[in-house]
């Protein structure tokens, strides 16, 4: 469903993605790992659609599209969702009436019904109580003043809500702490599907302990260098990024 | 062309149409004397007393010179070449609405006005008499079953003198400043609201059901008096961008409210701001007060403003009884090249005042926009207290937004707090609810509904609704 084939892409004058191949399924799980500055965050934003980097080369697919033709909400409604590492604050929006119009917004582009507050509503309890949330962030302002761990399980939940084909997480695993990080996974885990595939984009392997991912790619020097099955992730913690002639970036 | 030079070329263009025109016996030539004065008098067919105070305002007004304090920047106005008094539609007009600035119609499309009321508001004469005639009928005979009076101030001149003679003028003298002088002078028409003691007026009041407030002229005059423990909630204004060949409107609200009462005064203003280029836009300099007179009373002022070229205007409160309470909630738009000058002045004088001032600017495009609010406490003002928040919103790179408090305290038991910041929509804030499926411009319109959040609560319902979708339309394209 995934189609990624010789990407470059460059920041300003910096090139990151030196000719990048990926194939996603539908239904898998990749885990994408690799030291800091290898271009993880750069594929996910360039995957997703952000301002600032230039692909120089390559293509990419996604349901038979050209990906990177599209604007990042034509992205959203095809399907693609990115859960940020850095979640954005939004002060004085609404997180229930922020779900609500991405979600209308979504529909629309399907050529879909909006729904109304009450089914809405409805939608938003049940997926409530598949990821074992309560509402508290519900009433609230958009990730403001939300602390890292309830940013995570926020973007988690807006996932649940928006149903994307595609989910890339990046680094969501970040900065949390083990029951944080137990309460994201579980969620991923509850909204795995045959339809839907997930990019876990990671630095650590701890999260797939987690998550089990079908495939594990070791991203270095914007290229992807080994892919393996979950056993390769296990290699890498033992072995640290080194055993396959990695320098860690400070 | 510069927005200004372009506005000017207006101006002298109407000196033109002044002396060619056929129908004399409706608008008087362009500029301004004490006979012009006397004529306007006569032709309203005033009381001694009117004109009298009209001659005695324009002999001050004459003292006087403009006023260049405020953070706008427009040509000198030559006040000589202004026409003082027009016929409600001047033959001059549009004919039909082919004639109208395409992008103004297409707001009107989007705000959902029905053709009719199109034409109307972009000063084209329509003979189709509207429903709300009907309307205002049923609602005055409600209103005068409550002993409220409402009614043009024109009519009130006449139909009640007495309190015209002891009101008007009583809170902004015609000696106050340059332009409530000239308004004093020579205004047009405007509202006239009394609310007998004890009456709680039993519907919002709107000028949208007074006939014949459509085209008040450019000044406009507005006194309303709420007696010891009425209460009257007055809407001003329309959410429909208002196409008027008057470029410049000097306008003057006074409210007065006695012993328990309370004055609620929403304003939403969406005047022409002007083409792409600012050609036509509309200058706005308006004097607005209310005077809490009497104890445990209360004043407060919302408005939302998105029109005008230039807009210059401090909706103020004189807190004089004890425990009177003065607001202000703001939320002031200017983008292409629009400028604003805004703010507050809560004066308080009497004990245990309070007053709350919460202003949210936003600038977009290459829009100029500054905040200017006043807190004076006075020696006997014991106890008073002031809270002002004061925010500012930045589109893009080329706008401008200025903060500019004073704050006087001369009873040390008063406590005043001012907050303020200033924050610009981010790319980051933009691409996020980009990914989550949102446009642009419903990801702004979002992000700005949420940071006036504050001020809508304060509107009418429907209005609130108006306001948002409003601002939604004056802020598309901002982002590009």
């Amino acid at each position: 469903m995934l189609s990624v084939k010789g990407l470059r892409a460059k920041v300003g004058e910096k090139e990151i993605l030196k000719g990048l191949d990926l194939e996603i399924g539908r239904g898998e799980i990749h885990a994408i790992m690799g030291p800091n500055g290898s271009g993880k965050s750069t594929l996910a934003h360039v995957l997703s659609g952000r301002d600032g980097y230039t692909v120089t080369a390559g293509s990419v697919t996604f349901d038979g599209q050209d990906l990177l033709a599209l604007a990042p909400e034509e992205r959203a409604h095809l399907g693609l969702f990115l859960a940020f590492q850095y979640p954005v604050e939004l002060p004085g929006v609404n997180n229930t009436y922020f779900l609500k119009a991405a979600l209308n917004a979504i529909r629309a582009a399907r050529g879909q019904p909006e729904l109304d507050a009450v089914a809405f509503m409805r939608l938003m309890k049940e997926r409530l109580k598949v990821l074992h949330l309560d509402d508290s962030l519900l009433k609230r302002p958009v990730n403001f003043g939300f602390s890292g761990g309830e940013k995570k399980r926020n973007e988690i939940f807006q996932m649940a809500m928006l149903e994307p084909k595609l989910a890339i997480l990046d680094e969501t695993d970040s900065g949390l702490d083990i029951d944080a990080l137990r309460i994201v996974a579980d969620g991923v885990n509850a909204l795995r599907n045959p339809e839907r595939s997930v990019i876990l984009v990671t630095h650590y392997q701890r999260l797939l302990d987690y998550i089990q991912p079908d495939y594990v790619h070791v991203l270095a020097r914007g290229q992807i260098i080994r892919s393996g099955g979950k056993s390769l992730a296990l290699e890498l913690e033992e072995k640290g990024y080194g055993w396959l002639g990695i320098e860690e970036a400070a | 062309m510069t927005v200004s030079s372009a506005v000017e070329a207006i101006v002298t263009s109407e000196y033109e149409h002044g002396f060619v025109t056929e129908i004399a016996s409706d608008t008087l030539p362009p500029g301004l004397d004490e006979g012009v004065v006397r004529a306007i008098s006569a032709r309203k067919g005033e009381p001694e007393f009117m004109l009298d105070y009209r001659l005695r305002a324009f002999r001050h007004w004459q003292t006087m010179t403009a006023p260049r304090w405020a953070q706008v920047h427009y040509p000198p106005i030559d006040f000589q070449a202004i026409s003082y008094f027009s016929a409600p539609k001047s033959k001059d007009g549009p004919k039909s609405l082919d004639e109208i600035d395409p992008a103004l119609l297409e707001t009107y499309t989007k705000l959902g006005i029905p053709i009719e009321e199109q034409m109307a508001l972009s000063g084209i004469a329509v003979d189709a008499v509207f429903d709300s005639v009907s309307v205002a009928t049923t609602f005055r005979t409600q209103l005068a079953a409550a002993g409220v009076i409402f009614c043009a101030i024109s009519e009130a001149v006449h139909d009640h003198p007495d309190l015209i003679k002891q009101y008007l003028g009583s809170v902004v003298p015609h000696t106050d400043n340059f332009y409530a002088a000239l308004n004093a002078a020579v205004f047009s028409d405007g509202t006239f609201v009394y609310v007998p003691k004890g009456v709680r007026c039993p519907m919002e009041l709107s000028t949208y059901f007074r006939i014949n407030a459509r085209n008040t002229g450019q000044f406009e005059r507005t006194l309303i008096i709420a007696e010891a423990g009425s209460y009257v909630s007055y809407l001003e204004g329309c959410t429909a961008p208002m196409r008027d060949e008057n470029q410049l409107h000097a306008a003057v609200v006074e409210l007065i409210a006695m012993d328990d009462a309370e004055i609620k005064y929403s304003t939403v203003q969406n005047w022409y701001p002007g083409d792409a280029k600012g050609r036509g836009g509309i200058y706005n300099f308006v004097t607005k007060r209310g005077d809490c007179r009497g104890a445990r009373s209360k004043i407060s002022w919302t408005q939302v403003e998105t029109g005008s070229a230039i807009t210059w205007k401090y909706p103020s409160c004189l807190l004089r009884g004890d425990d009177s309470v003065g607001e202000f909630y703001s939320v002031a738009v200017t983008k292409g090249r629009q400028q604003a000058d805004t703010g507050t002045k809560m004066i308080h004088l009497g004990r245990n005042t309070s007053s709350t001032i919460v202003s949210k600017g936003i600038a977009a495009g290459e829009g100029e926009q500054t905040y200017r609010g006043l807190v004076r406490i006075a020696t006997k003002a014991a106890g008073a207290r002031n809270h002002t928040q004061c925010d500012s919103l930045l589109i893009g790179a080329r706008c401008a937004a200025h903060t500019v408090p004073y704050i006087e305290v001369k009873n040390p038991t008063a406590q005043t707090e001012h907050e303020a910041t200033t924050s610009k929509i981010s790319d980051d804030q933009l691409f996020y609810c980009r990914s989550r499926g949102l446009t642009a411009e419903d990801a702004v319109s979002m992000i700005v509904n949420g940071f006036c959040k504050e001020v809508f609560k304060q509107l009418p319902m429907e209005f609130a609704v108006e306001a948002q979708k409003l601002l939604s339309i004056s802020l598309e394209g901002a982002v590009g």
